[in-house]
């Protein structure tokens, strides 16, 4: 048990030490101090204004993070969550922006159009999969791509506030009901003092009960026991009564229904509307790494949506001290690469601790087989196209 | 034995009717090709959209077309031998960087070695990824495509111009560009003219490829026929494919399973890296962040579009290159791709028939007078859209012709020799 424990941990420790390493080797084949650099991060990432944008920066990533690993832990690997999310935020927001509701409503509202317009363009993949037996790696790829255009196509002629409303592309203002709150107030009544000129969003309890349901619904209802046993082995639990085919959809709805809020946080604060700075780009694909790096965890992938915020928000106060903050973004890229080798790598020794553990019991010596298990969680495999 | 022949006796399972399947598969490209110029000059004359297959539209279609089509032919060698990549994306960046960078400090044609060695050595990380560790082969693909687009712009800003540089200057010298046929350029350039029914598309889409092309579109272009020759004709092409299709038979007749992956694996990143080499020479003349735009993934698409073979995976990529220049053209031209569309659909339609498949051709019937209506009853067709008919297009060749298609039966999946 301890021991398995250690190599668990190893994996990621040993990821985030090589990390460090190949950056420190950028820095110095590019003439700065590796020492600068760590010194910055360690003395002004801390600092409160840091910290506010690092929270504020993992709620996104948390929420992507989850909607890819509800796929992992069903063995599919929803990469369309780039194009569910960008979709989601432009409809929540069009459809936020023409309702006039109480608050709890409207926000309530705008959330479960964002849920749904995220699950129906899951559904393409889902039935695409589960019917055609269409890879949904590629699928989504051809998904990604079109939702650009779709979204660009909707705004462009239905969606769009009246150019004297506003010079710049995007949908009318959400009125105030609408928006988010910030956590100032709160946090200050229970005595934690937030810098004036920061505001702590919301959206990072969105971003909790969002990981609490994923706890409950995969390791606490009947329906995540199937949906981990078909992930883990399909034969076996279609077997045992699982259908596959329904497993398939509605892990893959699930999924998109989640990403369809990972573009909310700025749209129902700050910006107040959708226009094309408010949602960032690429935050499905770095779900996709933060999954990898919490190992599907409800807990792993908050620990790895805050690294990867803090990694993000540090850029500043390095652009700040005139050094290249983009080295962040490349211990960001060393960090998942190897850390996903290193799972790779403890997994076999356990595999191989596991049946020389089995040859050391078996009394009789009848051989236990030399296969080894299939690999729980990180490893989908893709499905023939 | 069997295992070894197996590759090219399978593909038999997509074999149209006896008469056509003797023609070699070279010229049954060259068939669809001249097809494909048919149809745009019929679309052309119908509608009196002279623009549609016009010199310079062409040329601009397959310039848009060559760094999918490179990414394409990257996707091809590495899942050949079984290995699949989506960090394409990423190996193209990185062609895109160290291109520009060779083409600053030394000059062209190093700046294209420079690129193709920037790709291979992503592809490098890939096999090691993949085949030495046994990582997943998508999620090495994509924690690539992350570090690679972090290593540029971290590689930019400490080379050019301070921390908040997102692009590299231009490069001051590009590849020259040449008349392949001169003499023919001026009699061409005539027939053009003239907008005859067939005679002068073709005029132009030779023209298109021969005048004022740049040297590396030509490279580029003869790497399609090298790549068939050597993955086909050659023993080592077939051994690269047998352990896309069987490793543990080519394992066992001697075949070197993991240099061979390595070596396909290298080969991709090495094309996408000229595909991202492409997109700074042709295009914008210097390394830009985002530049690549999701290519690396569209030459995956191609790819399977194109049954992973060559021919068909320029076919794929000349769509969505087509496509793709519509986006700039005046809205009569695009307009006309709707009547484009439904010969298309007609012709699909009659090749059914041919068939005997008569539900489906009922279905590319109804499409066509769709696209027909659609001509008669819009006058342009929504701009945001047009780039994004090929992908629709391979989703849905996806779902209704997946049966035809066949990808290599060991691809994906992670092989470890004896099985650990």
């Amino acid at each position: 048990m301890i021991r398995r424990a250690t190599l668990a941990l190893a994996a990621p420790i040993l990821a985030i030490a090589v990390a460090m390493a190949f950056s420190a080797l950028m820095l110095a084949l590019t003439d700065y101090s590796a020492g600068d650099v760590l010194h910055v991060i360690f003395s002004k990432g801390f600092e409160r204004t840091n910290l506010v944008t690092t929270v504020n920066r993992a709620a996104p990533y948390y929420i992507s993070g989850v909607a890819v690993a509800i796929g992992f832990k069903m063995n599919l690997f929803n990469i369309g969550v780039e194009g569910q999310y960008k979709l989601a935020a432009l409809f929540a927001a069009a459809a936020a922006a023409a309702v006039e509701l109480p608050a709890p409503l409207h926000v309530l509202f705008t959330f479960a159009v964002a849920m749904a317009v995220g699950a129906a363009w899951a559904s393409i993949p889902a039935l695409l999969r589960a019917y055609r037996g269409v890879s949904e790696v590629i699928s989504s790829i051809m998904l990604n791509a079109t939702a650009l255009g779709f979204g660009a196509f909707f705004l462009q002629r239905w969606l769009r506030a009246p150019a004297s409303e506003s010079p710049v592309l995007g949908t009318k203002a959400i009125s105030p009901s609408g928006q988010l709150p910030t956590l100032n107030g709160l946090l200050g009544a229970i005595g934690i003092h937030v810098p004036d000129a920061t505001r702590v969003q919301s959206y990072i309890v969105v971003a909790a009960i969002v990981g609490v349901a994923y706890y409950l619904l995969i390791w606490r209802a009947r329906y995540g026991f199937d949906l981990r046993a078909t992930g883990s082995n399909a034969e076996a639990a279609t077997a045992s009564g699982v259908d596959a085919k329904r497993m398939v959809i509605t892990a893959m709805l699930l999924s998109g229904a989640i990403a369809g809020l990972i573009g909310l946080n700025n749209i129902m604060g700050p910006a107040a509307r959708y226009t094309d700075v408010s949602v960032v780009s690429g935050l499905g694909f770095t779900g996709i790494a933060i999954a990898l790096l919490g190992r599907n965890n409800p807990i792993g992938i908050a620990f790895a949506a805050l690294l990867w915020a803090f990694m993000d928000a540090v850029q500043t106060p390095l652009s700040n001290a005139d050094l290249p903050k983009q080295i962040t973004a490349i211990m960001q890229g060393i960090t998942v690469l190897s850390v996903v080798i290193a799972y790779e790598v403890v997994r076999r020794v356990s595999v191989r601790q596991e049946l020389a553990g089995l040859r050391h019991h078996s009394a009789d010596g009848a051989a236990p087989s030399a296969d080894p298990p299939p690999s729980t969680g990180t490893g989908p495999e893709v499905a023939p196209a | 034995m069997t295992a070894l022949m197996s590759p090219a006796e399978t593909e038999g399972d997509a074999k149209p009717p006896a008469r056509f399947a003797e023609i070699p598969r070279w010229a049954r490209s060259v068939l669809y090709l001249a097809l494909g110029v048919g149809i745009l000059s019929l679309a052309r004359v119908l509608t009196g959209a002279g623009q549609l297959t016009a010199e310079n539209t062409l040329r601009s279609a397959l310039y848009l077309a060559l760094p999918i089509a490179l990414a394409g032919l990257g996707g091809l060698w590495s899942e050949r031998a079984g290995v699949v990549n989506i960090g394409l994306e990423g190996m193209m960046v990185l062609g895109t960087w160290f291109g520009a960078y060779g083409g600053i400090a030394y000059g062209p044609w190093q700046g294209v070695l420079l690129g193709v060695v920037g790709g291979a050595i992503g592809g490098l990380l890939h096999a090691i990824a993949t085949v030495v560790f046994g990582v997943d082969h998508i999620i090495s693909g994509v924690s690539i495509n992350l570090l690679a687009v972090g290593l540029c712009e971290f590689l930019t800003s400490v080379n050019w111009d301070g921390a908040s540089a997102r692009e590299s200057p231009t490069i001051p010298d590009t590849v020259a560009r040449v008349d392949l046929l001169p003499f023919l350029k001026d009699p061409l350039r005539d027939l053009a003219g003239q907008h005859r029914f067939f005679l002068s598309d073709l005029a132009n889409a030779i023209l298109s490829v021969t005048t004022n092309i740049s040297l590396l579109v030509l490279v580029a272009l003869a790497l399609f026929p090298l790549t068939y020759f050597i993955l086909w004709k050659t023993p080592f092409g077939l051994r690269l494919r047998s352990v896309g299709e069987d490793p543990d038979a080519a394992d066992s007749l001697g075949v070197p399973v993991y240099r061979m992956k390595f070596i396909a694996v290298m080969v991709s990143g090495a094309m996408s890296g000229l595909g991202g080499v492409v997109l700074v020479y042709l295009f914008s003349g210097k390394f830009q962040s985002q530049q690549t735009g999701g290519r690396g993934f569209i030459g995956l698409a191609a790819m399977i579009f194109g049954n992973w073979r060559p021919g068909g995976l320029l076919v794929g990529a000349g769509l969505f290159g087509f496509m793709d220049s519509m986006q700039s053209q005046v809205t009569e031209t695009s307009h006309a791709l709707l009547v484009g569309a439904a010969l298309v659909f007609l012709v699909t339609g009659l090749a059914c028939a041919y068939r005997r498949l008569w539900v489906s051709t009922a279905v590319f019937f109804v499409l066509a007078g769709a696209a027909a209506w659609w001509y008669q009853a819009t006058d342009e067709l929504p701009r945001e859209i047009i780039p994004y008919f090929p992908h629709v297009t391979t989703l849905l060749v996806l779902v209704f012709a997946s049966q035809r298609l066949r990808m290599p039966a060991a691809d994906g999946k992670v092989w470890r020799r004896g099985g650990r």
